[in-house]
């Protein structure tokens, strides 16, 4: 790690967005992570899908668990709220926070080993609540805070820095994701921000879960020769399949879009994130067509990436719920406790 | 683009905005972190070596090095490395032990030098140690040139300007005083080996316009003027005092005129103020004087009343952008009363103490023709330099003509081609020290620019000679020197390294990185992070990389070397790299035996 902070100087003709700020001011503190990991990129990609859409940064909370992943969200948005929770639990913490109040947008930063081992049956249960949030999973196959472990996305047969070969299958959030009824689904690699941050934009845009898996490679214990997620290696399989284009509402589609390979999916906002195919026949809103996608390709070896699978329809957890649209902060306390009197009410619904 | 060749010294010297914008490149960033270790006396030899009067040009230079520093494109106000410069000679230590020694078998070439300012004594400097016997002929009584005449004591004390020429001169230099060259075809039968002209550009422009000539001893040559005002022939003046023109001979003129009497002086310049050629700082000096500039004034007419002066009448202008070009419009005459009148619009060469018949070839302003890189004239064995070579530029241009002119002289006199010089060389090393250790001090401090403490207006006034800057004190210096962005610690990339991980974008503070598909220049530049409109400065392109084909692109604008890139790069693809400028003199040229060491 770096002992020397960023310094506070920067471009003097750095651009700014419609709130006058610089990607600058998105930053957080200096990464302690190891020199050329992933997840530095993946935060960079996070700092510039904010700025871009000038989003204020105290109107985002930032949720982790533990893990090298979970300590990234102290690297971006210093001014955003946020709660560093218990391993593997930060999907429960991100619904109550949700919950509380509905207005923020929630970003949820974890790793392979937080969601697929030991926070997968909180993973799988935020996704089937369709919470409305951001959830990124950077995904390095290995249990880097802990020396190079494996994890349980490494892939069978991928070595271990030392030698030993992976034997056990491995779990892929993406094709989980699909087949527990995920309503955003995507695939991204840390070392391509040209496709990982309007896919940024658009699950921060997104009504509802977006799971957003990001191959992050390990530069101390994951990025030899006989690892499957080097940077070397996913750059070589790399196979990216629908490419989004993110469009805020304000702005109308280029006219190069309706070639017949270009799908707009209009946000509940209004904002349009563009698919643009790379396969003709693939449909991003066929949920068993991107599966066999899938898993025709994973075969092969290829890293399937892109905006893979999307329904703006599914309704999320605020919805099912039927809960108010205001933060609990701004209820009147009055109506936000009703009193003794209110609650005999209610109890006598069930007696 | 095609991969940057960094063979080529001439890249990374580039970088060094302030070491390529000097004319005589001296190693800035290396003796500002001399001065921070308060190795004054190292600081003081190593601008020596290239600029050869720290002491004086740390006071008096123009300065090309600072509009040029890179600290003024991130931060608004450069590094203050003339000050600083003033830093390491006012602190510095006895340097005769470090000077080079001065052999006493000389080689039997002997070098006549014509005036004993800055140029002639830059050659006496470099060919002394190499064993010649060089001679300066000195009109005046003391040596020194315009920097004795035409710079006033309160910005260049006499006893800064006398130390750093005895320095030379005690080198065993036959300078002879009060002995004018009048011809230049006697002095080539004396005998010389090779000739040296350093004679300055001594005429000062005329303004021929009625009046003119109507009253004598109140209108005066600005140049001339401050050489009597220099050695006391001139000690008053009247109380309202016009100066015509702004460059900055006018500014030394206002100023000694408030110190010999005048107490109402106007500089009167013909175009707007920020066109003026005067440098920012004396500007600044002069308005603090309480000097008045009054702008778009063109003199039209001395107004003499009684065989006297008493002012003058000008027509004032208005100017306006005409496609590109400045015209002006005259809007009325003014007239301005005066007492005393000096004109600094100018100077020119003049030579009429070189014959038509000299052998040397002179254009049509009767102005010798120079060669632009050896300096010398048409006569082979007769060198031009300085002022006297190309018209007024200033010091820290002379030195550099006078390094040039010693090398082209000692192949003149050694029978070699003075076309066949060494070139530029550049020496890379890395600063790496440790994991996260760097051997130069590279985080970013944000302090602003220091301002020199002056002597008060009430005292400043008191004697001609009282120097107003006080110099920096020991805090200003330590923030200043931390000021400097150590350009010449260089970004290397070594492009078969680079698994393109992004680290090195994601944490440069004023992202200058890129890794992109290649393109040509314009395209590049529009598709960087951030925007890169500067063209005067290179785009650093590599070579292909390995994973994506794709290259890694620098922009070399806003960089400021605190080496993030390389302290966060994986596989030590970038390196920060001392670089330091190889600048061949005189006694680099051929290949001289061993020096002898002096015995204990």
């Amino acid at each position: 790690m770096s002992f020397m902070q960023k310094p506070k100087v920067s471009h003097s003709k750095l651009l700014r967005n419609d709130l006058g700020l610089t990607q600058r001011d998105y930053e957080g503190s200096m990464s302690t992570l190891c020199a050329g990991c992933g997840h530095d990129s993946i935060t960079a990609a996070v700092i510039q899908a904010f700025w871009e859409l000038s989003i204020e940064p105290y109107k985002v909370a930032k949720m982790s668990g533990i893990g090298c992943s979970s300590k990234t969200p102290a690297y971006f948005l210093s001014p955003a709220h946020g709660i560093n929770a218990v391993h593997g639990r930060m999907p429960s913490i991100a619904t109550g926070a949700n919950a509380a109040d509905r207005n923020l947008y929630y970003v949820g930063i974890s790793g392979d080993g937080d969601s697929l081992s030991i926070g997968l049956g909180q993973f799988i249960h935020v996704l089937r609540r369709n919470l409305n949030m951001l959830y990124i999973i950077e995904n390095n196959g290995v249990y880097g805070l802990t020396k190079g472990q494996f994890s349980a996305s490494a892939d069978v047969g991928s070595k271990a820095k030392k030698g030993e070969v992976n034997q056990q299958p491995p779990i892929d959030p993406v094709i989980a994701a699909l087949t527990l009824g995920g309503s955003f689904v995507a695939r991204s690699f840390s070392g391509d921000k040209e496709q990982l941050v309007p896919l940024i934009k658009a699950g921060l845009m997104h009504n509802g879960f977006a799971m957003l898996d990001v191959l992050s490679p390990c530069v101390t214990f994951n990025d030899h020769e006989d690892s499957t997620k080097s940077y070397a290696h996913t750059r070589q399989f790399y196979h990216p399949a629908v490419h989004a284009d993110f469009v805020l509402s304000k702005k109308p589609i280029r006219a190069a879009y309706d070639d017949g390979e270009a799908m707009p999916v209009e946000l509940h906002d209004g904002s349009t994130v563009v698919l643009r195919k790379v396969s003709k026949d693939y449909n991003p809103t066929n949920r068993a067509q991107a599966y066999s996608y899938l898993h025709e390709h994973q075969k092969r070896g290829e890293i399937v990436t892109g905006l893979l699978y999307i329904d703006e329809e599914q309704r999320e957890m605020h919805d099912i719920s039927n809960t108010v649209s205001a933060a609990l902060r701004d209820l009147p306390y009055a109506e936000l406790c009703p009193g003794n009197s209110a609650l005999e009410e209610i109890q006598k619904l069930y007696c | 683009m095609k991969p940057t060749d960094t063979s080529n010294p001439d890249y990374f010297h580039r970088v060094v905005d302030c070491q390529w914008a000097c004319p005589a490149h001296t190693n800035v960033p290396e003796y500002i972190r001399l001065i921070a270790q308060g190795r004054y006396t190292d600081a003081y030899m190593l601008n020596r070596e290239s600029n050869v009067f720290p002491g004086i040009l740390g006071r008096v230079c123009d300065r090309p090095c600072e509009p040029a520093c890179r600290r003024a494109r991130v931060d608004e106000k450069p590094v203050a490395i003339c000050r600083l410069k003033r830093v390491a000679a006012d602190n510095k230590d006895e340097i005769s032990a470090l000077l080079p020694q001065i052999p006493k078998r000389k080689n039997g070439k002997r070098i006549a030098c014509v005036g004993a300012g800055c140029a002639s004594l830059t050659v006496a400097n470099d060919l002394m140690p190499l064993g010649y016997e060089v001679v300066i002929f000195e009109k005046q009584h003391e040596p020194g040139g315009l920097m004795r005449t035409n710079i006033p004591a309160f910005r260049l004390p006499a006893r800064v300007l006398s130390e750093e020429i005895s320095t030379i001169v005690k080198m065993g230099v036959d300078l002879r005083l009060n002995q004018p060259i009048n011809s230049m075809r006697a002095l080539l039968q004396q005998g010389f080996d090779a000739v040296f002209v350093g004679s300055g550009a001594p005429r000062g422009k005329n303004l021929e316009i009625p009046g003119r000539y109507d009253d004598k001893t109140h209108v005066h040559i600005g140049i001339d003027w401050l050489e009597s005002v220099a050695f006391g022939h001139i000690d008053s003046i009247g109380k309202r005092v016009l100066i015509i023109g702004a460059g900055n001979t006018a500014m030394d003129c206002c100023r000694s005129s408030l110190r010999i009497g005048a107490d109402d002086v106007k500089v009167m310049a013909r175009k707007p103020l920020s066109m003026t050629k005067a440098s920012d700082w004396e500007l600044e000096e002069a308005i603090e004087e309480s000097v008045e500039m009054v702008e778009c004034h063109s003199p039209k007419e001395f107004v003499i009343k009684n065989g006297r002066v008493a002012g003058m009448l000008f027509e004032v202008l208005e100017y306006h952008d005409d496609h590109g070009k400045m015209k002006s419009k005259m809007l009325g005459e003014k007239f301005y009363p005066a007492d005393d009148i000096v004109l600094a619009i100018g100077q020119e060469n003049a030579f009429p103490w070189i014959e038509s018949d000299a052998g040397i070839e002179l254009d049509q302003w009767h102005v010798p023709v120079v060669d632009k890189i050896t300096m010398q004239s048409t006569l082979p064995g007769v060198f031009f330099g300085g002022d006297s070579a190309f018209g007024p530029k200033n010091i820290i241009w002379a030195v550099e003509h006078g390094h040039q002119a010693a090398i082209s002289i000692h192949k003149y006199c050694q029978g070699e081609d003075q076309n066949a010089r060494l070139p530029y060389g550049m020496n890379l090393a890395s600063t790496k020290m440790g994991i996260h250790e760097w051997s130069y001090s590279n985080s970013f401090d944000p302090s602003v620019r220091r301002l020199v403490p002056h002597v008060s207006l009430k005292e400043r006034f008191k004697k001609i000679n009282i120097e107003v800057e006080l110099g920096f004190d020991a805090e200003h210096t330590q923030v200043e020197v931390e000021r400097c962005l150590n350009c010449d610690i260089q970004t290397v990339f070594f492009a078969p390294l680079c698994i393109e991980c992004d680290a090195c974008i994601d944490v440069c503070p004023t992202a200058c990185l890129t890794i992109t598909a290649n393109g040509e220049e314009d395209d590049l530049r529009s598709r960087l992070k951030a925007p890169a409109d500067n063209r005067q400065q290179p785009l650093y392109v590599s070579a292909a990389l390995k994973q994506t084909g794709r290259v890694m692109v620098k922009d070399e604008d806003q960089c400021v070397h605190c080496g993030l890139c390389a302290e966060r790069c994986p596989t030590a693809a970038w390196d920060m790299q001392k670089s330091t400028l190889k600048i061949p003199y005189a006694a680099d040229q051929t290949p001289q035996p061993a020096p002898q060491r002096r015995s204990a």
